[in-house]
């Protein structure tokens, strides 16, 4: 027993420091910049659909359909094994930033619409009464507004996606659970590895979590209690 | 010549018949009050003359040039909408922005002048409203009349030619109304030109110069203020102001 216990111990110090490699090279890269991915694609899907903007609101609509309505990992597997059939080869690790971008990009540019339409049309027509022009009108009063609004929605979503991550290890990137998987794969002690990468995903979130409070706190701050 | 001229406006909502050929002339230094039960299309009128709204039909003389209140370019309506301002009934006041900010906004923004002059011209308008000391405070943390002050320094800031007043004191508590009443009625003796929807008949009746009776989206009547008080000549026009007055003295 004891044996059994001082091998999983270092198993598991060992495993660490290579864990948090792959999360600081894989995982957190790919949180980033599929957020990022999602944030700005969200945002102007959500404006098309704001200000009514005639054929592309329909493809915007189409867009969302589509991906909220398929699984994604179907559409990690369609663009990573299924596109190279039509030529299209991507690597593994921008294939998974690009579909975990399109993918959540669907479901924020609704919240960020919503975020958009709560902030009062009057403020709009207060904005052009005073001779400011639509892009003046949204950059200076609708979109902080909505930022305000759509923030801890974007906090929930960068923790879903960090762990979102962890599917890209089916498509062949290493990332830190794929690492566990291949360091498990040597020594089977999957009790042990996955309650380590387990933990390691909470932390993570946690620190996401406290940056998420930290910041409505701020934003809280500013422009006396969220009121509409 | 009139400052502001209006030509057989036509509106409706949905095959509804809002506004049915008004006429309506403004001249500098007018205050024109315009009165109706609810449902008349006095807002209505006056959010097409900002192009808030978009009429049917219906042509717009402001400073003797000519606009299609229909079919007006984009370029038209911003150049109209420097030379006016807008007060709401509801302030609309931008709420991530404190008093100053809100004020400044249109100046910095829109007219591309300094910080500095924008903020001196600011505080000069929330001087004139009695608002100067809460410049640092969010709309939130306002009371209805001191927020309807500031949307009128706001308005004030960008020196038009003409204010519109859309119900500015429908949505107050009525211990509220005094306040914004009493800024407005300073801005009509300085020589204002302002067109104001209103319920005050106090305000028609001694700070207007002129009224307008709007019913079922037709003028049915206009003239100086005390005739139209005094010597009203519709059957209409009677009947609504002895209801007015009546509800007055309950």
């Amino acid at each position: 027993m004891s044996d059994r216990f001082t091998r999983v111990v270092g198993i598991l110090i060992d495993s660490l420091p290579k864990l948090l490699r792959y999360a600081a090279t894989a995982t957190v890269p790919m949180t980033i910049l599929s957020f990022a991915i999602a944030l700005v694609l969200a945002v102007l899907v959500a404006m098309v659909q704001y200000a009514n903007v005639k054929v592309l609101r329909q493809i915007c609509r189409f867009y969302i359909w589509i991906v909220r309505g398929t699984p994604l990992l179907v559409q990690l597997y369609l663009v990573f094994y299924g596109l190279p059939s039509l030529g299209i080869m991507l690597p593994a690790f921008p294939a998974a930033v690009i579909v975990l971008g399109f993918n959540e990009a669907a479901y924020l540019a609704e919240t960020i619409r919503g975020a958009l339409e709560s902030v009062s049309r009057g403020q709009v027509e207060a904005g052009y009464c005073i001779g400011l022009n639509y892009w003046q009108t949204m950059f200076h009063i609708v979109l902080p507004q909505a930022f305000k609004t759509a923030f801890p929605a974007l906090g929930n979503t960068v923790i879903g996606m960090l762990k979102e991550t962890s599917l890209a290890a089916t498509i062949t990137v290493t990332e830190m659970f794929r690492k566990a998987q291949e360091i498990n794969g040597r020594v089977y002690e999957s009790l042990a590895l996955y309650s380590e990468v387990a933990l390691l995903y909470l932390l993570f979130c946690t620190v996401l979590t406290f940056l998420q409070r930290l910041g409505e706190k701020v934003l809280n701050s500013k422009g006396g209690q969220l009121k509409k | 010549m009139s400052m502001l001229e209006v030509r057989n406006v036509h509106k409706a909502f949905e095959n509804e018949q809002v506004l049915r050929g008004i006429d309506l002339t403004v001249d500098k230094g007018d205050v024109v009050a315009i009165l109706g039960p609810s449902g008349s299309g006095k807002t209505t009128l006056l959010r097409c003359i900002n192009f808030l709204e978009t009429a049917d039909q219906g042509e717009l003389i402001f400073d003797g040039k000519h606009y299609d209140m229909h079919a007006a370019h984009k370029r038209e309506i911003a150049e109209i909408r420097k030379k006016t301002a807008f007060v709401f009934q509801n302030y609309n006041l931008f709420l991530n922005k404190t008093v100053l900010q809100n004020v400044t906004l249109g100046l910095t923004a829109a007219r591309k002048i300094s910080k500095a002059e924008a903020k001196k011209i600011a505080c000069e308008a929330l001087q004139r409203v009695g608002m100067i000391e809460k410049i640092d405070s969010y709309p939130v943390q306002l009371s209805g009349g001191q927020q309807q002050r500031v949307a009128i320094a706001r308005a004030l800031a960008t020196n038009p030619e003409i204010i519109y007043f859309d119900e500015p004191t429908s949505a107050l508590d009525p211990e509220l109304i005094g306040e914004v009443l009493t800024v407005m009625r300073q801005l009509a003796r300085e020589g204002m030109t302002m067109l104001v929807v209103t319920h005050e008949m106090e305000f028609a009746r001694n700070v207007s110069s002129k009224v307008v009776f709007m019913e079922g989206g037709n003028i049915i009547e206009q003239g100086p203020s005390k005739e139209f008080f005094e010597n009203p000549k519709e059957t209409r026009t009677k009947e609504f102001i002895n209801f007015i007055l009546s509800q007055g003295e309950e």
